[in-house]
């Protein structure tokens, strides 16, 4: 899948500190034109469109739209001229829709003529044209409970083998019937954890340059038989588990080793919902790899802002620009534990680690293409019979590619 | 009434029911009929903080042309219809004739998505609307006989469940039937098996939101119940208990022939809420257990890559769906209407 730098986002801050100073020229406050962002909701994005909203001047036009929805809202919203707004804030794969409707626009000039000195680093190209910024960095990886591993004298596991294996001393040793948990909830989770597994055995989703789906292999098998012994040592219940339904239970002190998104650190390692006793004995640690591959079972993922192309230059350099400032020192600085910046002015902190360690060990991004989506959709509605044990695996991943061809004819990628 | 004034008097509805009904039908036929363009894609060198990848992008001037030249997209005919996602056609044909046994046929037709999601649609309205028929009257009949000062905050209280919004209601059950929460713990208390899991297995999933179903729509009958109990002729009543009719002889044969007709248009409206069934889905996480026509809608429509094709297919057949189901009452209340007028 192409070269890949690694990253190192602890010595980010040293590589880049001569930003903060020249980040003035996008300064505040903006005379005319108007600003109007839909992006997610969590803790930075809100704290970023705060920001972006300040750098208003009085009867400059601001609007935010900070919903879980937004990927449902942004092409209808952005198709129209004007568009209903005027940013959209997007992950790798919620850019795509977006691309292949050329809803956004190239950010070269803006930024030659605003912020000549971003870094290589946050600027998101496609084929040569900068189309978004992206400002923070998210990944899966394990969360682990030191004082549990050293109760039954484990290490803390790098493969999932001796996830596996710890898993099972754990259990043997009676202290959790159901140590681990994932987001395997029916849908876009489920299909997200059998994109990172498959990336950790080395697959590849589609045939070289086409949008032919290419899963039901060995490769595939054995990723749907990994996410079947891990989940061996789930609740039951796992089928139903999101974010918020694996955070809690890891705050209840009700698992041992868990898979789940960086962007929770912050929440998990603060003084709220959990004893400082599970606080203190939870480390976040790279996601591992599987199967004797070398590159860690996880994808990478950035968040970052895009400008619509339907919009008048006015108010395209407007939004530009309060977007900079929002994403700006300030930010950062005021929200250190919200999420993994991607900034001078960010210290990493033992929320940051599991994200660190995954990108440094060479995690792969999520591919950005204009079908992965339509695969992505597929894995999540047709994996969850085989993982009841109502199927066998080459029969789910048949279903997949079947459901993933047909909506791929659909919308026009296969013949 | 003359014609003419008749034609004023429906006409604001008429125009609404054109507007708002007819010309989205209209449209939802239509886009059934079409798929996207072709996707001229290009290759890319793109880069972003993980570093750079060769990857795939649309090409969107080359794409564009073709988005001119036929708006609408692709026409398809019924192809959409008769693919895998939805009538799937070929793969019943394909399971037909390589199945050795019905059992093997049956399975292999429960793998497909549309029929996987009518069977549940199907169960849930079959048994759901009997039922809350049942329980609407049963309540209704409590309530009847109670002392007058009981009554209010009875009738208050049986409606709660109508009351709560759907995904609400079925939020707070999901969390209780939780393997953690009371109603979950308790069942495995009951059963003795620290593992039992309402939302693990397909079937206990499939009772769950029956149970829930039931629960919440009983109410709706119960009212439309309890307002026809109070039109149920007092001397009918009494003449009957005069010839020495019990109690349940005189719900037999005075009360429910008299609640005929409102027994007719609950279960119409039954029938045609729970053929829709899509809120129990969500609030309870169902969907790897049980999915509904709607829930297959809305799964087309969500996410990074909006199938419209796809949805509106599946519509027009849910739209089908509700019209057998609603015809053999439809038919019989067409004939009682014309011998009444004979």
């Amino acid at each position: 899948m192409g070269n890949m730098k690694t990253l190192r986002l602890a010595t980010l801050g040293t590589a880049f500190a001569a930003l903060t100073a020249t980040t003035a020229m996008a300064s505040c406050p903006i005379e005319s034109g108007s600003i109007r962002i839909l992006s997610n909701e969590f803790g930075a994005l809100r704290a970023v469109n705060a920001a972006a909203a300040e750098c208003a001047a009085d009867g400059v036009e601001v609007t935010l739209n900070q919903t879980t929805e937004h990927r449902d809202l942004q092409v209808a919203a952005l198709t129209p001229t004007p568009a209903e707004y005027t940013s959209a804030v997007v992950a790798n794969s919620s850019i795509v829709p977006l691309m292949n409707n050329g809803l956004i626009r190239p950010l070269d000039d803006l930024i030659a003529e605003y912020a000549p000195d971003l870094p290589k680093l946050n600027q998101v190209s496609v084929g040569g044209n900068v189309m978004a910024i992206a400002f923070m960095a998210n990944a899966q990886h394990l969360y682990v409970r030191t004082d549990i591993l050293e109760e039954v004298g484990k290490e803390i596991p790098t493969t999932y083998e001796e996830v596996l294996d710890a898993l099972a001393a754990i259990k043997d040793a009676g202290i959790m019937d159901h140590p681990f948990a994932m987001n395997s909830k029916t849908g876009w989770n489920l299909g997200e954890e059998f994109i990172n597994m498959y990336l950790g055995h080395g697959g590849s989703f589609f045939k070289d340059g086409t949008a032919e789906v290419s899963i039901n292999n060995e490769t595939g098998i054995k990723t749907l038989e990994m996410m079947a012994a891990l989940n061996e040592y789930a609740n039951p219940d796992f089928l139903t588990f999101d974010s918020n339904a694996t955070g809690a239970l890891w705050e209840s002190g009700e698992l041992a080793i868990a898979y789940m998104w960086g962007s929770r650190g912050g929440g998990i390692l603060d003084e709220e919902g959990s004893t400082p006793e599970i606080v203190a004995a939870t480390k976040l640690v790279a996601a591992p790899t599987v199967d004797g591959g070398d590159r860690p079972a996880s994808t990478l993922w950035w968040d970052g802002f895009t400008i619509s192309k339907n919009i008048s230059d006015e108010d395209a350099a407007a939004t530009f620009r309060a977007m900079v400032h929002g994403i700006g020192p300030a930010t950062v600085e005021a929200n250190q534990k919200e999420a993994v910046w991607l900034s001078p002015a960010y210290t990493p902190g033992a929320a940051a680690e599991g994200v660190a360690a995954t990108a440094q060990a060479g995690a792969a991004p999520y591919p950005m293409l204009p079908y992965m989506g339509l695969l992505h959709t597929a894995l999540g509605n047709e994996l969850s019979a085989f993982l009841q044990g109502q199927e066998s695996a080459e029969q789910a991943l048949a279903d997949v590619e079947a459901a993933y061809s047909e909506a791929a004819k659909e919308q026009g990628f296969l013949q | 009434m003359p014609h003419r004034t008749f034609f004023w008097f429906i006409l604001p509805s008429l125009v609404a029911m054109m507007l708002f009904i007819f010309f989205p039908i209209v449209s939802v036929v239509i886009q059934s009929l079409y798929v996207e363009h072709e996707q001229v894609v290009i290759t890319s060198e793109n880069c972003g903080p993980f570093g750079c990848q060769t990857e795939t992008t649309v090409d969107l001037e080359a794409t564009q042309e073709l988005r001119d030249a036929q708006p609408l997209g692709r026409f398809n005919g019924l192809g959409t219809y008769l693919n895998r996602g939805h009538l799937a056609v070929q793969e019943l044909g394909k399971a037909w004739s390589e199945s050795e046994s019905f059992g093997d046929f049956w399975s292999k037709v429960m793998n497909l998505p549309f029929y996987w999601a009518l069977a549940f649609t199907l169960t849930y309205t079959f048994v759901c609307t009997p039922m809350v028929l049942i329980l609407g009257l049963a309540i209704a009949l409590g309530v009847n006989g109670l002392p007058k000062l009981l009554r209010g905050p009875t009738i208050f209280f049986s409606l709660l469940p109508m009351i709560v919004t759907p995904l609400i209601g079925s939020l707070i059950l999901f969390w209780m039937i939780d393997a953690e929460g009371i109603i979950g713990k308790s069942l495995q208390y009951l059963f003795d098996d620290p593992e039992l899991s309402l939302k693990a297995s397909p079937t206990l999933t499939w009772i769950t939101l029956i149970i829930y179903g039931i629960w919440s729509s009983a109410p709706f009958a119960f009212v439309i119940f309890y307002a026809g109990l109070q039109t149920v002729p007092g001397e009918t009543l009494e003449a009957a208990m005069i010839d020495g009719a019990s109690r349940w002889e005189r719900i037999r044969y005075v009360v429910i022939p008299h609640l005929a007709p409102l027994a007719v248009f609950v279960t119409l409206i039954q029938l045609m809420d729970n053929f829709r069934v899509f809120e129990p889905i969500i609030g309870f996480s169902a969907e790897a257990s049980a999915q509904s026509l709607s829930y297959l809608i809305y799964n087309d429509l969500r996410g990074d890559i909006q199938r419209f094709g796809s949805a509106a297919a599946t519509s027009m057949l849910t739209i089908i769906g509700v019209a057998i189901l609603l015809s053999p009452v439809l038919i019989r209340t067409w004939r009682d209407f014309n011998r009444k007028r004979v």
